[in-house]
């Protein structure tokens, strides 16, 4: 537990200072952390554990945005867990709100909306529709084709520094649809 | 999209660098302290009689409080801007302006003072403090608040109270340049109450917007 919190506070300190990789690393091993947690809260709370992934991603996109707020003296791992509580606890709240309130909403959005199971099986990617088409086609050309920064510009023939913007407000314009939707 | 996609497209704007919580309120506030202060400039100004009442120690007395509480609360508010923060071991700082009211009190109260203590505590600017004080914070909060939505406080409602403290505390520190009521007493009824207010607004805009 120790080595492994030590290695994350590690991961995090060398990607503040620029190390892309490390930073892809560290994401890549709290994922899985972060999934068991999110699995357990649900259960507990009595909703169904498919969900996970959702709450997974919205913490992710927190810890991303939020990272200036960590403390490069301190360790990583509470200042982690401390997102990932409020972001779940925030999450169990909004599914509570939405199965009470859930046939009005289905009334008053279903025309013209995505289809109800993306929708409900992943909420980024239903987020994702919602933006301006310039952050999506950004958005979806870094995760999806995996495509680079560069290949992304010489894509769309805008400058890197363009590309970096639109995908920065991409990922805000993202967690906010989530956080307040 | 997959989470593995997620991790990619985040890792690619690792290079994407936000500044401290810090530097947004200070920049917040900088932007709205001209406007606290033209309010102040258009409806109060400084007293006429400043320079000799400068030398009433309750008149500096009262900086002393309104600035211990405007300071602590940035500290305190910039603390809580973590996610990770607690409460606790920082609360007490929020009491100063509190033992430093006592304290004046209790010193008028032994100077056998000119005035009973009825009319020292009602003073006649009562409804002036009451109005002008909440008005001069409302642009400090509002700046506050955009300063510190940068950061990630665990309970909204608490950073947003504290950025009602902090403001209220800048705006009495400007008022009481203009208020030609000086004792102790009446700055811990109205002043207190100005900034109830302002804390209590501040509280409700915070538990709204100061979600991360």
């Amino acid at each position: 537990m120790r080595g492994r919190e030590d290695e994350w506070t590690g991961l995090m300190r060398s990607a503040m200072a620029g190390d892309d990789a490390a930073y892809h690393r560290l994401l890549k091993a709290i994922a899985p952390v972060l999934r068991a947690a999110a699995r357990r809260g649900l259960s507990r709370a009595g909703q169904p554990p498919d969900q996970a992934e959702d709450i997974v991603q919205e913490i992710l996109l927190a810890v991303h945005l939020k990272r200036h707020t960590w403390d490069s003296e301190a360790p990583f791992a509470p200042w982690l867990f401390a997102i990932a509580r409020n972001k779940l606890i925030d999450a169990l709240r909004r599914r509570g709100r939405r199965v009470f309130v859930n046939i009005d909403d289905f009334a008053e959005t279903l025309p013209g909306e995505a289809p109800q199971e993306t929708a409900s099986a992943n909420e980024v990617t239903a987020q994702l529709n919602t933006l301006p088409q310039r952050q999506r086609d950004v958005l979806q050309s870094i995760a999806v084709d995996s495509a680079s920064i560069r290949d992304t510009a010489a894509k769309f023939s805008m400058s890197e520094g363009a590309v970096r913007v639109a995908l920065h407000r991409g990922l805000a314009a993202l967690t906010a649809k989530l956080r307040d939707h | 999209m997959d989470t593995d996609q997620l991790i990619r497209t985040l890792a690619a704007d690792n290079a994407h660098r936000a500044p401290r919580v810090g530097a947004m309120l200070t920049m917040a506030l900088l932007v709205a302290a001209p406007l606290s202060i033209l309010i102040f400039a258009t409806f109060l100004g400084v007293r006429a009689d400043v320079m000799s009442a400068m030398r009433n120690p309750f008149f500096d007395m009262k900086f002393a409080v309104t600035l211990s509480l405007a300071i602590p609360a940035i500290i305190v508010s910039l603390h809580l801007s973590r996610p990770e923060a607690l409460m606790r071991g920082w609360g007490w700082l929020l009491l100063l302006p509190v033992g430093l009211l006592a304290v004046a009190i209790g010193s008028e109260a032994m100077m056998a003072p000119a005035m009973p203590a009825t009319m020292r505590l009602m003073g006649k600017n009562s409804r002036a403090c009451l109005m002008a004080i909440p008005a001069m914070s409302l642009p400090l909060l509002a700046g506050a608040i955009f300063g510190l939505r940068h950061g990630a406080p665990a309970r909204p409602a608490l950073a947003g109270a504290l950025a009602g403290l902090l403001s209220a505390g800048l705006a009495a520190t400007l008022y009481a340049t203009h208020c030609t009521d000086d004792s102790p007493l009446f700055v811990a009824t109205w002043y207190t109450i100005a900034t109830v207010v302002v804390t209590g607004i501040g509280a409700a805009v915070g538990a709204r917007v100061l979600r991360y």
